[in-house]
């Protein structure tokens, strides 16, 4: 794949000769709860004043228009409207600009009128503005498309079975195979939230590729970052060795292994046991809740209830159980042996070390 | 579209109103707009419409779902407030199942709720709403109050550190200010206590019906409390910082008082649960809702009318009027009576039917997602209001005057909030008393003071949780089994104000699942009698004390009023100032003609 243009095309640098900003433009009107936009704020590897006022080195500047914490507030058509950014971009007066998408987008064809989704009002009628059609708008200009959480990545909660919006995620509503004018896929960053540093993470990579120091951000076939996404919960849960020994928690506040009480840690991907929640403070099945899978695009109709054992652990955690018991009781006996101190370590006149003395 | 500027200039129409909207509006949760028509001659705001314009539809696609999943799903209801979703789901089904969590799983929900409300109020405060008290929008709004500040002395300053107001407001500069960066940081290590406790934010892993999965040992509340005394101390530098910047803005515009102002009708839940009286049964729901470290009440003009949950329960009502909905009159009753044989309205949310039916904007009619709860006090339907939630929350607890831990103690007509020593000052009490309004600046200043409460409580929920730690009795977590056919519901106090969750078990599968937060409440629209949401009311009285003309006019005095609200949309709202009849469609700002025809 092509790594993006080192020089995006700019328009005029500003006035003080600085360089020009990459805008990244947040639309938080998915369907959504803000959680994203919320989690960014928590994150410190790096902070979101440090992405902003580049404490990091190489950082190009940005120019953020985020409803969550925007100075600008309008009124419409006045003299600092936020939402005017977006009219700006769509009519190719910003660029580059990084298109965030926070929320699943829903289907508007599925009724006669009106909007699941609205964001900004269209001059002409005074209606909402959907959020599919800035999404459409938006995208063929952008240098990139990023969808934060797992309603944009790939609808969420909000696409639930039975739901009344038949809400999508942005690759369903794009497709699958879509590339950016700069042919970037679609950036995926899941969570339910994210993460905080997952998602600050993948901006500042894709700001590092932007000003041309990065190659083009490695993604999976779902379109994740492959640093992130790779492994499992299991394989950095530290509860991992109680499912190796074979014991399991049949209540919620036991420390062992929750497998058997509703954690689908072991197919799911996600890096929280390992990397924690923030500042490695918190996380799920680590500190005793299970792993509901929200990270991932069968989320939430293919593992609820939530509090039921998953289907496939039956099996294999009755075999750790046959297995774990007998590895545990050698551990224990190795543990009692290496649980005391050597013998020699003591008080009396004579020297045990196995140390011959001068004297 | 060519344009790049703005290529109008707001003219007033024939009746003298300029038509002005603000969507969606910044520095809030969600998307809301607030469509206004303004009398620039009077300055004053004539009307207003607040909409919002995303539906999900969880009632919906809730319903057939496990019941054990209900705090999962419903605590993505809101990402910010998101945990009190899921902890008031939990009560519900601790009801419903007939549950007891052990007492420190409550006191660990206490501790996490407590985190919950020290770090959002703090981060809305200082990084959202503290931006329309910053410098920098002061000098763009109202130059002249500006230059007062930079004259007068801040009388705390030995305690905050800023010398002038204008200093405070300096300190308010997005990212450049030293105080708006310190929030951010507070606002991450208040969500590490948070973390302790409830696994992560905002959607905690470790709440579960019966109880919490958090492992409790003597570290977990050594790192909760480290943290804690750190927020304490950060604490007496805000109280006193904020009394002088909002008074401050009392002194410099006179009649700043009418900012966002409504009659007083406000609403309070209750939250942070006594295990001690708490047992989670609809019988005693009235004793252990009083038993609350924060009282539950309705307070009207000033007076409480009633601090009984059963009460207040059963007079919660969801009106329609202008919202984007089918009526369900004629619907099946889910319950006709509460488990106490009180019969229970065809509006109450144990009873209602969500049908959304998508429909273009139009003000004079339908124009929003957000339903109008209203509270029947038996003659009225009272469009009730949280202002933000801790004014609400601190009116209702003072007045009833039942709690009293040491740290906090209600007297009737305040709260005391004690603070104990901490590493470089020493101990300090504040006291919050009955303000003389409800209107934007004493929403805010509650704020802050709610701040200290949640604060000092969390000491007192510490000290109840490590004595259990250290008594040996460990387990946070009961057994239940869900029952074929239940009802149940969950009443706390979400960061923003009153949260409902009502749900009703048919063969073990949930068959209606209502949760209220407060915004709904706030951003309600107007309802089927005509009565106007809070906020549409707060903003209809709000007069104008920007500078600008209307040609550079921001509406800093509308912000603050919608802003004091503490505004999540996802948990409710999108707002709209405007609606002219006669207004000449090519001076009216983007977003407004189309709603003039």
């Amino acid at each position: 794949m092509d790594a993006a243009p080192s020089t995006p095309p700019a328009p005029a640098p500003a006035a003080s000769g600085e360089e020009a900003p990459i805008h990244i433009l947040w639309m938080n009107a998915g369907l959504s709860c803000d959680g994203d936009s919320v989690s960014l704020t928590a994150a410190t590897q790096p902070s979101i004043e440090e992405i902003a006022l580049r404490a990091l080195p190489g950082l190009p500047p940005v120019a953020v228009h985020w409803p969550l914490i925007d100075f600008e507030s309008g009124p419409v058509g006045g003299a600092d409207t936020f939402i005017e950014w977006f009219f700006k971009a769509e009519r190719g007066e910003i660029d580059p600009f990084v298109l965030v998408v926070e929320g699943s987008i829903p289907n508007e064809e599925i009724k006669s009128e009106g909007y699941w989704s609205g964001f900004g009002d269209d001059p002409e009628t005074g209606q909402p503005i959907t959020s599919s059609a800035w999404l459409d708008r938006l995208a063929p200009r952008a240098l990139a498309v990023v969808a934060i959480g797992t309603c944009a990545t790939y609808g969420g909660i909000h696409a639930m079975e039975g739901n009344p919006t038949g809400a999508m995620g942005v690759p369903d509503h794009l497709g699958w195979n879509w590339r950016s004018r700069a042919g970037i896929p679609i950036v995926c960053v899941p969570g339910c939230p994210v993460q905080p540093d997952n998602f600050a993470e993948t901006l500042t990579y894709l700001l590092y590729q932007a000003a041309g120091s990065a190659p083009m951000i490695p993604l999976d076939d779902k379109l994740r970052p492959t640093w992130l996404f790779g492994a499992t919960v299991h394989e950095g849960c530290d509860r991992g060795s109680y499912y190796e020994q074979g014991q399991f928690a049949d209540a919620y506040d036991s420390p062992t292994c929750l497998v058997k009480l509703g954690c689908w840690g072991p197919v799911v991907k996600c890096n929280v046991p390992k990397r924690g929640w923030m500042d490695g403070i918190g996380g799920c099945p680590n500190v005793g809740g299970i792993c509901i899978a929200c990270t991932m695009p069968g989320f939430p109709d293919k593992f609820m209830p939530f509090m039921d054992e998953p289907p496939g652990a039956k099996v294999s955690s009755a075999l750790s159980g046959a297995y774990g018991a007998a590895v545990r009781r050698l551990r224990g006996i190795t543990l009692d042996t290496v649980d005391k101190e050597p013998r020699w370590r003591r008080t009396g006149h004579r020297l045990t070390t196995g140390y011959r003395p001068p004297w | 579209m060519t344009q790049t500027t703005r290529q109008t200039t707001p003219h007033a129409g024939a009746d003298g109103l300029t038509e002005m909207s603000w969507d969606p509006i910044t520095r809030i949760v969600g998307s809301l707009g607030i469509h206004t028509k303004i009398d620039f001659k009077q300055k004053r705001v004539a009307e207003c419409w607040s909409t919002s314009s995303i539906f999900r539809g969880y009632s919906v696609f809730m319903r057939g779902k496990d019941p054990r999943d209900a705090h999962f799903i419903t605590s993505r209801i809101c990402g910010i407030c998101g945990d009190n979703h899921a902890t008031c789901s939990v009560y519900a089904q601790n009801m419903a199942y007939g549950v007891k969590p052990p007492h420190l799983g409550e006191w660990i929900i206490n501790l996490g709720e407590s985190a919950e409300y020290m770090f959002d109020h703090n981060i809305y405060q200082e990084n959202l709403v503290g931006v329309d008290y910053c410098e920098r929008m002061v000098r763009e709004t109202n130059p002249g109050v500006l230059e007062l500040a930079e004259r007068t002395e801040a009388p705390h300053a030995a305690e905050h550190g800023y010398r002038t107001i204008a200093d405070v407001m300096r300190s308010l500069n997005p990212l450049e200010g030293a105080f708006y960066r310190e929030a951010l940081q507070v606002s991450r290590y208040t969500r590490e206590m948070f973390c302790l406790m409830e696994g992560r934010h905002v959607h905690p892993s470790t709440l579960y019906p019966g109880g919490v999965g958090t492992v409790a040992s003597v570290q977990l509340f050594t790192d909760y409390l480290s943290r804690l005394m750190r927020y304490v101390e950060f604490m007496k530098r805000v109280v006193p910082l904020h009394d002088d910047l909002f008074d401050f803005f009392y002194e410099a515009l006179p009649g700043y008082e009418e900012v966002g102002r409504r009659r007083i009708l406000l609403g309070c839940w209750g939250s942070l649960n006594d295990p001690e009286h708490c047992d989670f049964t609809y019988r005693n729901m009235s004793d252990w809702g009083r038993r609350m470290f924060v009282t539950p009440g309705v307070v009207v003009d000033g007076k409480l009318v009633t601090n009984d949950l059963t009460e207040i329960n059963l007079g919660i009502r969801i009106l329609l009027g202008s919202s984007y909905y089918q009526d369900w009159e004629g619907q099946e009753l889910f319950v006709t009576h509460d488990p106490l044989g009180n019969p229970v309205d065809p509006r109450h949310p144990w009873n209602q039917h969500t049908i959304p039916q998508p429909q273009k904007r139009d003000f004079d009619g339908k124009y929003s997602w957000v339903m109008s709860p209203r509270w029947f006090d038996g003659k009225d339907h009272l469009a009730l209001d949280t202002g933000g939630g801790p004014i609400a929350r601190l009116w209702s607890t003072a007045l009833s005057g039942l709690v009293d831990t040491g740290y906090v103690k209600a007297t009737g007509s305040s709260v005391v909030i004690n603070l104990p020593r901490t590493m470089t000052k020493p101990e300090t009490t504040f006291e919050w008393r009955i303000p003389r309004w409800s209107n934007a600046l004493e929403r805010n200043r509650a704020r802050t003071y709610f701040q200290a409460y949640a604060a000092a409580m969390a000491l007192h929920f510490a000290e109840k949780g490590l004595e259990e730690v250290r008594a040996g009795r460990t387990q946070t977590w009961e057994r239940f089994e869900v029952p074929d056919e239940a009802v149940g519901c969950g009443f706390t106090e979400a960061v923003r104000g009153v949260l409902s969750h009502h749900m009703v078990i048919r063969d073990g599968r949930i068959a209606n699942y209502h949760p209220y937060p407060p915004t709904p409440w706030n951003a309600s629209v107007r309802d089927t009698y005509g009565t106007p949401g809070p906020y549409e009311d707060a903003v209809q009285n709000t007069p104008i004390f920007e500078e600008n003309p209307p040609e550079d006019f921001k509406g800093i005095d509308i912000m603050r009023a919608v802003r004091s609200f503490d505004p999540c949309l996802p948990c409710g709202v999108h707002m709209y100032v405007g609606g002219g009849r006669t207004v000449e469609k090519l001076h009216v700002p983007t977003g407004l003609s189309g709603m003039a025809g």
